[in-house]
């Protein structure tokens, strides 16, 4: 019955969407690219800063800049929830993530007028988090609710991308600014600000307010769904509800899996920190070793999207943790010098790109598009608790018994993790493997 | 609004044509604004290269001016109190300062991609004599009484994706042999009577004794922080008792001054304290407000330490008696690392 429905569904959209069939993602897509490029710059050049700010500028010791940092990341997962449940509440996506693009760059101005005071600086890095934590569910539905279900990958392989392409420049433009002036850090956020007010506008300017209903349908028959759809706009439209998702088999497979294999994950901090004690580089070269992931990460996003839509979501999904498993074996095998540094760097770059949007385009034609807002906001959640709870896992392992044993037990369990998850996962895209 | 097809998405007015036009007007008015104020914020700052203008004289107490755009160092007459004028600037540009017997220590940080620190080594007119290259902040810089032995310390951070993570490196410089120890962390350890092994040993905040070979430093492992005692020649530390940070060894070498933690979370966590070697008896000094910082000795008697300034913008020294009597004095207005020069 799925099966038919999408196949319909799709041959529908085939025709209409000839343009995009070809190579092209849908303009919305592409807009909301171009608003997380430039959201992006905006937001890594004051991440890359901020350190250094706090500690050299206004004397706050590590320890005070470690519990303003790490306050509000419970919050950013109760954030995300609310945000996703706020989008698919009457379908209003781009208000929500507008909110929030719009907080965290007005955040850039609380630093500014904050000048030392802890409090101030406090406040402006919550509305930072808090407005990152409300725009990514319904940005990630407006992606998958503007693409045909059959161009998800490459539709979030464009997006995450561009997304990247905007966090490389984010640091090389703050530490360019920090160089011509000498360390002005208020320049770097008034910078910051600008940018962040352009993705505002642009995303207020160029992604559309509302959802077309010629998408195609995701291949959920839930019951509520033709009065939904009829009364979308009305204020007596049903409540999407959020435990309803849990209810969807195919749902829950996925968010088990993403889960498994998140709690399996050891954090790329550890990953680069093991690369410079085996290598005992120029530490001053340090900082780079995120870039040369995310460079992989940005031409590789884009291919990985278009296989995943090819041969469906769960084996890019799959092989991008089994790069990862090769990056942490390689760390154990007696490699060194070059080879250990540029094959842990490609892998781990591999993995980011045959993972981040594609888990998002694996997840899409499962929820049905009224909860596809509150399903995106789950995953991810879920999904980042699994990954903190593994990066403390593994800094406990560590200390414990030893970088070697802590190594050698991820292996293991992302071994574990990978087999659970293959056979987890559905089959196929659009075959759930159950019905409502 | 109405619902639209993907093929007419961006169909209500206005038009495509002039959101384009408002979105690019628009972009140019933040460029405007963006480069206009980095413009002006390139112009005030000014050269940080200018050599000093004064060398390490005997009875001054040197410190870092946060006054000044590129926070030169700058000296006052120890004997001078209160926040008053006799300022002379024109230092070198340090982040972190310390200086005794003809030699200083100056941590910098020079802005690029990626950003560089160093530790300059300066002789008694205050012109550099080595220069080691580094990786993070700067936090803390220490020279023994006789100038001989250099140490500093880093927090090993400034990468987007450590989070809230920070570590340290502590180096240490023996300026006569110019051995250098650039990280500290693998000195064998004695913790509770026994040698203690864990990937998490952080070591900072190193104060030499009068013999350069005798230190002691904190080391911070589980969440703990300790005193060790060190010691170069045999190249061993032990750990003395808990809960002390960012020792201070007084000049007649009896005493450590210390910050000890007595309060949990980021709330004024930390106390200024004084310890008898002899005794191993410990009392608060007068100051009441957390102090984060190497206190630094003005003589046998007086401590001084960098508090935020008021507004919290820039940090302000102040100095107190080490047997807790009396009341804290504002020393120096827009001041850090003090150092006095005996």
């Amino acid at each position: 019955m799925y099966l038919a429905t999408t196949d319909a569904v799709a041959k529908a959209s085939e025709q209409e969407q000839s343009g995009a069939r070809r190579g092209r993602v849908a303009g919305p897509v592409l807009a909301l690219g171009a608003v997380s490029l430039v959201t992006d710059i905006s937001s890594e050049m004051v991440t890359a800063v901020l350190p250094l700010y706090f500690v050299l500028q206004l004397g706050l010791s590590p320890l005070q800049f470690g519990f303003l940092d790490g306050l509000y990341n419970g919050v950013t997962a109760l954030v995300r929830l609310a945000g996703g449940y706020a989008a698919d509440r009457g379908g209003r996506h781009k208000l929500v993530a507008g909110g929030g693009y719009a907080l965290s760059a007005l955040s850039r101005l609380g630093l500014l007028l904050a000048g030392g005071a802890t409090a101030g600086i406090g406040a402006a890095l919550a509305a930072d988090r808090i407005g990152k934590g409300v725009r990514t569910a319904p940005r990630d539905a407006l992606i998958s609710l503007s693409s045909p279900p059959d161009t998800l990958g490459r539709a979030f392989g464009v997006h995450r991308a561009m997304d990247t392409t905007g966090a490389l420049l984010g640091p090389l433009a703050a530490f360019a600014l920090l160089w011509a002036t000498a360390d002005a850090y208020d320049a770097v956020f008034v910078v910051s600000f600008c940018f962040g007010l352009l993705g505002v506008l642009m995303l207020v300017a160029f992604v559309p307010g509302h959802l077309s209903p010629a998408l195609p349908r995701s291949p959920h028959p839930a019951p509520e769904r033709q009065q939904t759809e009829r009364q979308r706009t009305q204020p007596s439209a049903p409540r999407p509800r959020a435990l309803h998702l849990l209810r969807v088999p195919a749902f829950r497979r996925v968010l088990v899996a993403a889960a498994l294999l998140g709690a399996a994950t050891i954090g790329d901090a550890f990953l680069y920190l093991l690369l410079q004690r085996r290598l005992d580089f120029a530490v001053s070269w340090f900082p780079l070793l995120p870039l040369g992931a995310a460079a992989v990460y940005l031409l590789l996003a884009v291919p990985a999207g278009r296989l995943a839509d090819r041969v469906g979501r769960r084996v890019p999904f799959l092989a991008g943790h089994v790069a990862l498993l090769g990056g942490y074996v390689l760390l154990l095998a007696p490699t060194d010098g070059w080879p250990l540094l540029i094959g842990v760097l490609l892998l781990l770059g591999v993995f980011y790109a045959a993972t981040d949007g594609v888990l998002m385009a694996l997840v899409a034609p499962v929820v049905a598009q009224e909860r596809r807002a509150s399903g995106m906001a789950v995953l991810q959640t879920g999904q980042a608790l699994a990954r903190l709870v593994a990066a403390a896992g593994f800094g406990a392992a560590w200390t414990l018994w030893g970088v070697e044993t802590a190594l050698t037990c991820a292996v293991l369990a992302l071994t574990a993790a990978v087999a659970g998850a293959a056979v987890l996962l559905p089959r196929s895209d659009t075959s759930s493997g159950g019905s409502t | 609004m109405k619902p639209q097809s993907p093929s007419d998405s961006h169909s209500p007015s206005p038009s495509l044509r002039s959101r384009v036009v408002a979105v690019a007007a628009a972009a140019a008015v933040l460029a405007g604004v963006a480069v206009t104020y980095t413009l002006q914020a390139a112009e005030r700052a000014e050269s940080a290269d200018a050599t000093s203008e004064f060398g390490l004289d005997r009875g001054k107490l040197y410190f870092r001016s946060t006054t000044e755009t590129a926070g030169r160092i700058a000296r006052v007459p120890v004997s001078e109190g209160g926040g008053g004028g006799a300022r002379t600037t024109g230092g070198p540009s340090c982040e972190r300062f310390y200086a005794a017997s003809g030699t200083g220590l100056c941590l910098q940080r020079r802005p690029g991609i990626p950003p560089k620190s160093y530790a300059v080594v300066l002789d008694d007119r205050l012109r550099e004599k080595r220069r080691i290259a580094l990786t993070g902040i700067p936090n803390r810089a220490r020279v023994s009484a006789s100038g001989r032995m250099l140490s500093w310390t880093m927090f090993a951070t400034g990468d987007s994706y450590a989070g809230s993570s920070f570590s340290t490196r502590t180096s240490i410089l023996d300026t006569r042999t110019g051995y250098l120890i650039k990280n500290m962390e693998e000195i064998p350890l004695t913790l509770d009577g026994r040698r203690y092994h864990s990937p998490d040993v952080n070591y900072w905040g190193v104060t030499f004794a009068k013999d350069d070979n005798r230190f002691y430093a904190t080391v911070s492992t589980k969440g703990k922080t300790y005193l060790v005692r060190g010691d170069m020649a045999k190249w061993s530390a032990t750990a003395l008792r808990s809960n002390v940070e960012c020792p201070s060894l007084s000049p007649d070498n009896t005493r450590i001054a210390f910050k000890k933690r007595v309060r949990e979370g980021t709330r004024d966590p930390w106390r200024l304290y004084v310890l008898d070697l002899r005794t191993m008896r410990e009392h608060p000094v007068a100051e009441r407000h957390s102090v984060d910082d190497q206190a630094a000795w003005l003589d046998d008697d007086t401590l001084a330490y960098a508090l935020p300034g008021g507004g919290g913008r820039k940090q302000d020294i102040w100095s107190t008696r080490a047997d807790g009597s009396g009341n804290p004095t504002l020393r120096i207005r827009g001041g850090s690392s003090p150092a006095a020069v005996r």
